[in-house]
């Protein structure tokens, strides 16, 4: 009865610690998007309360649609996001195959070569990259973010699968190759579709720092036709910071998407981590 | 006979399997990586690249107007890192603790919740901060009014000796989940019949998880660790969303990455500098290497990694 009692008593700390700091994540996101929809005094002389019929008012938004091209910014966000998730996917999952599946001379050396860049930022190479963009007359378009992308997020990638498939099992591979399957059939039909749930997870740690980047978008695409949604709305918010509503009305749309792609692939994370505990 | 067979033939697969992922890599982030280390070796003299070897360097540690700014910008990125190993990464571990219990119900609700500040940008997450702190609002003090604090509150982010470690806890409200689904998963890797054991012998609760649990996953601790010091070292971000290229007030939320930054592109009355900005990049690389090393070679080879 004691014991029952202790558990009951530490699940209700347990719960009273989550739900503090749920609300401590939350609260800024809360206050951000309740007041969007209000008029500008409301904002002022009540923050906290939720838009009623008297308060209420569109009137930032109207403004965010009628000055920024935030369809536009979208729109490039998602192509560089989806374009580099694929090739670091791709590339990264078919380095990891070859790492993780063949004996060969320098296997090792090319690995670590691969895995130099998990710790060192590419940043550090921001001089060169620009330069380099400049004289290739990439500067100023979205393959140059994706590049870039690219090949920050291959070296973790194909750390990361080069550790799953190193578990899939030697016997299916080679009834593969008794079956008489090429070793791209291997990897393609066999190997790919038993890491998925690790290709989820490179997926979603890449997807993160990929769309919400501001440095590389800055350097290397600062153009209005090539804008992220990150630079987009932080230079739309640079210039209304007077403007209360605007400032909170493009806040609330930076913040639709991403919680959009999140309720997509939260479920894909939790599995991915899930899975890859259970093995 | 196997030998012969590999001698004879090439096995060109391995090669089609790894050059897409090599190429791409070694020509956007290696070669553009040295190219820069080799471009901090020279300067511009008339509209012409001219190599100067270490000039540039003595420049940053030797004349004041770099050398003041370059270590304060180097002693304020060491107080945002300390902070984020100090409070992030605790909190991070207590939540994952807490979630991977495995009769918590909501754990799911919980842990989605609490990821959602990790997926918005640096620019929301700056601006919301800058709004919400805002004494124009009045939302920081009405809250501390609310609790009997309000003589706590100041223009955190207005004032130079509360700006820098602001801006930290802002980070560190951010990046919270990211230690938190980490340790989480390692947790839940556990074996049950390690901690069915343990249970067996009476350790349970705290102690299971001092005793059994945080030995288990030191390695994930010693990996967010060192994932945090890359990341603070070569943050930018929410600086510049928060208090712009200029890092104000008066440089005082000035990190390596800002400084950097300015120095490449250039901001108001400055120049842009890609050599001195390389100059800068080279010692930020050094520095990154050095925890790098001082990590794989000082704590991550004394750790054992548990096979399970």
């Amino acid at each position: 009865m004691n014991v029952a009692r202790q558990n009951r008593l530490n699940s209700l700390a347990a719960h009273g610690a989550l739900i503090l700091y749920t609300v401590i994540a939350l609260f800024p996101v809360f206050v951000i998007v309740i007041n969007s929809f209000k008029t500008r005094k409301a904002i002022f002389r009540e923050p906290l309360a939720l838009p009623d019929a008297e308060s209420f008012s569109l009137i930032g938004y109207e403004t965010v649609l009628k000055q920024g091209d935030f369809f536009l910014y979208f729109q490039n966000s998602m192509i560089v996001t989806v374009g580099s998730l694929f090739f670091i996917l791709l590339f990264g999952a078919m380095a990891a195959f070859a790492l993780a599946e063949y004996r060969f001379k320098g296997n090792t050396l090319m690995g670590l070569y691969l895995a130099l860049g998990i710790m060192i930022p590419i940043r550090i190479g921001t001089v060169a990259i620009l330069e380099m963009m400049v004289q290739t007359g990439l500067v100023n378009t979205l393959w140059a973010l994706i590049l870039v992308y690219t090949a920050q997020g291959l070296p973790l990638a194909v750390f990361i699968l080069s550790e799953f498939m190193r578990q899939v099992s030697d016997d299916l591979k080679n009834a593969g190759r008794i079956d008489g399957l090429s070793e791209y059939r291997i990897f393609f039909r066999l190997v790919l579709p038993l890491v998925r749930p690790a290709m989820a997870t490179v997926a979603v740690f890449n997807m993160i720092p990929i769309w919400n980047d501001l440095w590389f978008p800055l350097i290397l695409a600062p153009s209005e036709e090539v804008k992220t949604l990150t630079l987009g709305s932080q230079v739309f918010i640079g210039q209304f910071v007077t403007d209360w509503n605007a400032v909170l009305s493009a806040l609330s749309l930076a913040i639709l998407p991403v919680m959009a792609l999140y309720v997509v692939f939260s479920r894909q994370l939790i599995r991915g981590i899930t899975s890859g505990a259970v093995k | 006979m196997p030998e012969q067979q590999t001698k004879a033939k090439f096995r060109w697969h391995i090669v089609v399997f790894l050059a897409p992922a090599v190429m791409v890599y070694t020509a956007v982030m290696i070669y553009p990586l040295f190219n820069t280390l080799r471009l901090s070796l020279f300067t511009e003299v008339d509209q012409s690249r001219v190599f100067v070897g270490l000039e540039n360097f003595r420049t940053l540690f030797g004349n004041t107007l770099w050398s003041t700014q370059f270590w304060n910008a180097l002693g304020n990125n060491f107080w945002f890192f300390l902070v984020h190993m100090l409070v992030q990464n605790p909190i991070g571990v207590a939540l994952a603790a807490i979630l991977s219990h495995p009769k918590l119900r909501f754990a799911g609700f919980y842990r989605s919740a609490i990821f959602i500040p990790t997926i918005l940008s640096f620019v929301i997450v700056g601006f919301a901060w800058k709004l919400i702190l805002s004494p124009i609002w009045g939302i920081a003090p009405g809250l501390l009014d609310a609790v009997g604090l309000k003589s706590l509150y100041a223009p955190w982010l207005g004032k130079e000796a509360y700006a820098l470690t602001t801006l930290s806890l802002v980070s560190v409200w951010q990046f919270v989940g990211i230690p938190m689904m980490l340790i989480y998963a390692a947790l839940l890797s556990i074996p049950d019949e390690i901690l069915e054991a343990a249970e067996v012998d009476g350790v349970t609760g705290f102690a299971a998880f001092w005793k059994i649990k945080l030995p288990l996953i030191l390695p994930s601790i010693g990996i967010i660790s060192i994932l945090t010091f890359v990341a603070n070292f070569n943050a930018f971000d929410l600086i510049y969303a928060a208090q712009g290229a200029l890092a104000g007030p008066d440089f005082s939320t000035d990190i390596l990455g800002t400084f950097m930054y300015r120095t490449f592109f250039g901001f108001q009355l400055q120049l842009g500098d890609p050599h001195m900005g390389s100059t800068i990049a080279s010692a930020m690389f050094a520095i990154i290497l050095i925890g790098v090393c001082l990590y794989l070679f000082g704590i991550q080879s004394r750790m054992r990694r548990y096979q399970f």
